[in-house]
């Protein structure tokens, strides 16, 4: 099972309590990951990547064994530490920023 | 027992305010969707318990909420609130909006103007106003950025453009504003399902009157200094407009300066600035049952967005324009720097029409007097970016 870690706003939107647990066939991609993401709660579809362009959201980052993957392929496969269930994928919304 | 729920949207939820028919005691539910700014929420006149909101966020984007029992639980239109939705790709995307450029509607845009005169790429942002049907609780209009109009009839679970809008020509002379180029003001024309009015900060105002399969400015005489042609058909900067349903038709605007009145749905805008102290402002509204009595919340400048002399005043007309008093009663006297923005007035049914407007300190005032004295229902709300009102019998 792949942990995912949501950011505050979406673990509310999706009434989750902690990490999500996925199912992902191997390879599991950080595409494949979000795409069973969405499949499994579907109000978070558009909330981390673009409804048209699949882009990630320019305000959210990914992160995986202490690494920043945003910039990676989405379609390399992830570290085996998080496709073995032994670290989570991260998803972070930008800390800084905000009017108030 | 009649009543009323104002729905007030801010910058860091939504709440509702509810009170009976006497508006003296009111109760405050919130904040729904606690963190996220709330750009709009609006009731159905068809059904009372159907209520649509805005729900928006630099970080994740754009959701659309709906009540279907006044305001007590929201969901997001057609999808499940729990996890394990039945087998198959979802049959809703209430918060997808997808410009629609297909050559089958006409002339598909894909660029408008930029700030540096360049043409740049539609890019949607989010929803800035929710119209809802004024005969069917499940169709609903979105007004959103980069300004374009959707509709919903399956009650917001999925949205299609009503691309001739942007279809009709001006389009790529479309340019934003500051504030960024949305769709903020819709009008629907309880004598004509057809007609359709919608402004465009800063595009200007334009009309269909065929549903919305074709458009056409609506902004002649309109005089905006910074466009040097004084004829321009579009560039201006409409800030909001308003109409009371009874008379249809007879329009009232709150520009980037100026407040202007038409008298044949927009064909013709003349200024009734009048003896505003000065008529630079966003907010405007109709009363309900006086088609001559409007209200404006006069401020300061372009440059200083918060009132004259810190005094927080409203505006009021009994004679459509030019003749303005001041009201003052109820409302702070000093030290008062707020803006209220052009969606944060509204007004009730009730025989004695209430008007409601919110601040960007966090204040929403209410008058069950046509003006003449407010109170304050709450103080100290996130900065206010809506107010709307149901009038509940």
């Amino acid at each position: 099972m792949i942990r995912v870690a949501l950011p505050y706003h979406l673990r509310n939107l999706a009434k989750i309590d902690g990490d999500v647990l996925l199912e992902v066939a191997a390879p599991a991609t950080l595409r494949a990951v979000l795409d069973a993401l969405e499949a499994r709660y579907p109000m978070l579809r558009g909330t981390i990547r673009e409804y048209e362009t699949g882009q990630r959201r320019a305000f959210l980052r990914f992160f995986a064994c202490e690494e920043d993957i945003s910039l990676a392929s989405p379609d390399a496969e992830l570290p085996e530490a998080v496709t073995t269930g032994k670290e989570p994928l991260l998803i972070i919304g930008a800390i800084a920023g905000g009017w108030e | 027992m009649s009543g009323v729920r104002v729905l007030v949207g801010t910058h860091k939820g939504a709440f509702v305010l509810s009170a009976d028919g006497n508006r003296k005691n009111w109760s405050v539910d919130g904040p729904f969707f606690a963190g996220w700014e709330i750009y709009h929420m609006k009731g159905s006149p068809v059904d009372t318990n159907r209520i649509y909101v805005s729900q928006t966020s630099g970080w994740f984007g754009q959701l659309i909420q709906r009540s279907d029992d006044g305001g007590k639980t929201w969901h997001q239109p057609g999808l499940p609130n729990e996890a394990i939705p039945p087998p198959g790709p979802p049959g809703a995307l209430p918060n997808r909006f997808k410009y629609d450029t297909s050559s089958e509607t006409g002339k598909p845009l894909t660029t408008h103007m930029w700030y540096d005169g360049t043409q740049h790429p539609w890019e949607f942002k989010r929803v800035w106003h929710l119209e809802p049907s004024l005969s069917e609780a499940d169709t609903v209009y979105a007004g959103v950025e980069d300004a374009a109009l959707f509709k919903s009839t399956d009650g917001g679970e999925n949205w299609q453009e009503l691309a001739g809008l942007r279809g009709h020509g001006t389009g790529p002379q479309w340019q934003p504003g500051a504030g960024g180029m949305g769709l903020h003001t819709i009008i629907l024309d309880p004598s004509d399902p057809k007609r359709i009015y919608i402004a465009i900060s800063a595009a200007g105002a334009f009309r269909t009157d065929d549903g919305g399969a074709t458009w056409k400015p609506i902004n002649k005489g309109l005089r905006s200094q910074y466009i040097p042609d004084p004829n321009a058909e579009i560039g201006h900067c409409v800030h909001h407009v308003a109409m009371n349903q009874n008379r249809p038709g007879v329009l009232f605007m709150q520009k980037h300066w100026d407040v202007m009145r038409s008298d044949d749905a927009g064909d013709n805008w003349r200024e009734v600035s009048g003896n505003l102290p000065t008529d630079f402002g966003f907010a405007i509204d109709v009363h309900a049952h006086e088609p001559e009595t409007l209200y404006v919340v006069p401020i300061k400048s372009d440059s200083e967005h918060f009132p004259i002399e810190g005094k927080l005043r409203v505006y009021r007309s009994r004679t459509g324009g030019n003749e303005w008093e001041q009201l003052s009663k109820g409302l702070p006297e000093k030290d008062c720097y707020v803006n209220v923005l052009r969606d944060a007035m509204a007004v009730d049914r009730l025989d004695d029409c209430g008007i409601y407007f919110g601040t960007t300190g966090g204040q929403v005032y209410a008058s069950c007097d046509s003006g003449d004295s407010w109170m304050p229902i709450v103080h100290d709300l996130p900065a206010v970016l809506s107010v709307e009102v149901q009038t509940l019998n």
